[in-house]
């Protein structure tokens, strides 16, 4: 079995260019409960290509954390095997950008993006530096100071994408990460992601249930049965790049598209027992 | 009138009426005025203790003992306690003698502190710090136990190692259980310090009360009575101020 290799502690300064070619192969993950073992993923297999924005979309519970987490090294395949390359050779790194209240309480917004840098061996200064190259970048440049709490929701968002991309990661890994934010939040912060990621050719796995985030954002997207998540089907992404959301959305192609990956995750919604 | 002004005058009252009571029913001889002699007399007395008697002297032994104490209870509490919410071998292997010692009162204890300890200054230092240590370090652990597990995902993804899991998650994470703990063992603290004094000492706030107790100058033993309350209420003040540098997330 190989496994994601472990963080590199090297700090890249600059630009990292090549993204990652992640492969996953029937990898499964089984939880051993008190009630029986718990299959969150089943012999999953996907692809994704170095500089490619791929989504995965699939009913709640369906294993999508588990597997983004496998796939960052966070967690190991029970059986089966997830790796990933540099196109360069150098060791891939990856950021997660988890879903949630995942910024430290106890670290001002600048702390919160510094602290992937000072882990990665940048001095004080440095790390001070990317963290208000980042917060400009993410529109918060006078918000360094701010603790979390007393910023919205939505900024919260934006700092943890920043965190994420302040150790300048090859490979970008999502989960549902504007899931708690309101509608127009989330299409200023979709708009902003994609502008991010055009510009440093990242690869980027992006964990959503939305199937219309799925559409705007993806090259790609691998639809997830529920327990024990499988992939079910693999929809390609026609609109081109860059793309304007508000076009994509009153595209002709974008009904059908959106009534095929809705078809497929009905029956796992329902099989998956949300309402039985 | 409007609600602040209200609540101000209404604080204020209970103190006030129970002085007032106190005066009253002792002046007018309800209450014998030899054990519950009116404030307007113990207020002289005090004067006078802390200009001839030394009652700073004795204030600031008392203060002195609980700090040390404190210090010498928390900081190895604090390390125990992170420990245990880290990892579960230790959990296990000292919550069993965590929660028994917890339970004992503390000053029962003081007979085994002075065998071992002596009778000095030490030993009234280590019983703060034997009874505090426990507390401690049982709200630290709970404070550890209480950081989402996502922090630690985050910390991990952002390549922190084991040490860097310790100082910038466990320990900023369980700062405010940290504190829930040492203003609980503060209240101990000075429990435990003036049970000591009665019984070993010739110095410090509870021998003032105890031994002019025994003397009967009931004044003088009011006055290291509302000293003791306004000690307790001096010292939270303090760890309020300490509260607000070390957790300057939760204040603003």
């Amino acid at each position: 079995m190989t496994r994601l290799v472990p963080e590199s502690k090297v700090y890249e300064h600059g630009h990292s260019g090549r993204g990652v070619h992640v492969v996953v192969r029937n990898a499964s993950r089984v939880f051993e409960g008190k009630r029986g073992d718990i299959v969150a993923c089943q012999d999953v297999s996907l692809e994704a290509r170095p500089g490619e924005f791929l989504v995965i979309v699939g009913p709640s519970g369906c294993g999508k954390s588990t597997l983004l987490r496998m796939i960052a090294g966070l967690d190991q395949p029970t059986s089966g095997s997830i790796s990933a390359m540099r196109g360069d050779g150098q060791l891939p790194t990856n950021s997660v950008v988890f879903h949630g209240r995942t910024l430290f309480p106890w670290l001002t917004l600048r702390g919160n993006i510094a602290y992937g840098p000072l882990r990665h061996g940048a001095s004080k200064h440095e790390a001070r530096e990317r963290a208000d190259e980042l917060l400009e970048l993410v529109g918060l440049r006078d918000f360094g100071g701010s603790w979390p709490h007393q910023v919205s929701e939505g900024m919260r968002q934006r700092v943890s994408l920043a965190r994420a991309l302040a150790t300048n990661p090859s490979l970008l890994l999502m989960d549902e990460p504007f899931g708690a934010l309101d509608e127009q939040t989330r299409y200023i912060l979709q708009e902003e992601l994609l502008r991010i990621w055009q510009d440093t050719c990242k690869t980027v796995i992006f964990v959503t249930h939305s199937i219309e985030e799925a559409l705007m954002l993806g090259d790609r997207v691998l639809v997830m049965t529920a327990r024990p998540g499988r992939i079910a089907k693999e929809v390609g992404v026609p609109f081109g790049r860059p793309r304007d959301l508000g076009a994509v959305r009153s595209s002709p192609e974008f009904g059908p598209l959106f009534e095929d990956i809705w078809g497929t995750l009905r029956e796992e919604v329902e099989r998956g027992g949300a309402f039985s | 009138m409007n609600r602040r002004k209200v609540e101000l005058l209404l604080t204020a009252a209970g103190p006030i009426l129970l002085l007032v009571l106190w005066e009253t029913l002792s002046r007018t001889r309800v209450i014998s005025p030899i054990f519950w002699p009116a404030p307007s007399r113990i207020w002289p007395t005090a004067v006078d203790m802390f200009q001839h008697r030394d009652l700073w002297g004795d204030i600031q032994a008392s203060l002195y003992r609980i700090f040390a104490g404190f210090i010498l209870g928390t900081v190895p509490g604090v390390l125990l306690g992170l420990a245990m919410g880290l990892w579960w071998p230790v959990r296990v292997f000292f919550m069993p003698l965590a929660t028994a010692i917890y339970a004992i009162p503390k000053i029962a204890i003081l007979p085994l502190v002075i065998i071992a300890f002596g009778i000095g200054e030490f030993s009234k230092i280590m019983i703060v710090a034997i009874s505090i240590f426990f507390m401690i370090a049982l709200s630290t652990m709970s404070g550890v136990l209480a950081i989402d597990d996502q922090f630690h995902d985050v910390a991990e993804n952002l390549g922190a190692n084991r040490w860097d899991m310790i100082l910038t998650v466990a320990l900023p994470g369980s700062l405010p259980s940290i504190f829930t703990g040492m203003r609980l063992a503060l209240g101990f603290a000075l429990i435990v310090i003036v049970g000591t004094e009665f019984l070993n000492a010739d110095k410090g706030i509870g021998w003032v009360i105890w031994n002019n107790y025994q003397i009967l100058r009931i004044k003088e033993m009011y006055v290291g009575l509302i000293v003791t309350g306004l000690m307790g209420w001096a010292m939270s003040l303090v760890l309020d101020v300490v509260e607000r540098y070390a957790i300057p997330w939760r204040s603003s």
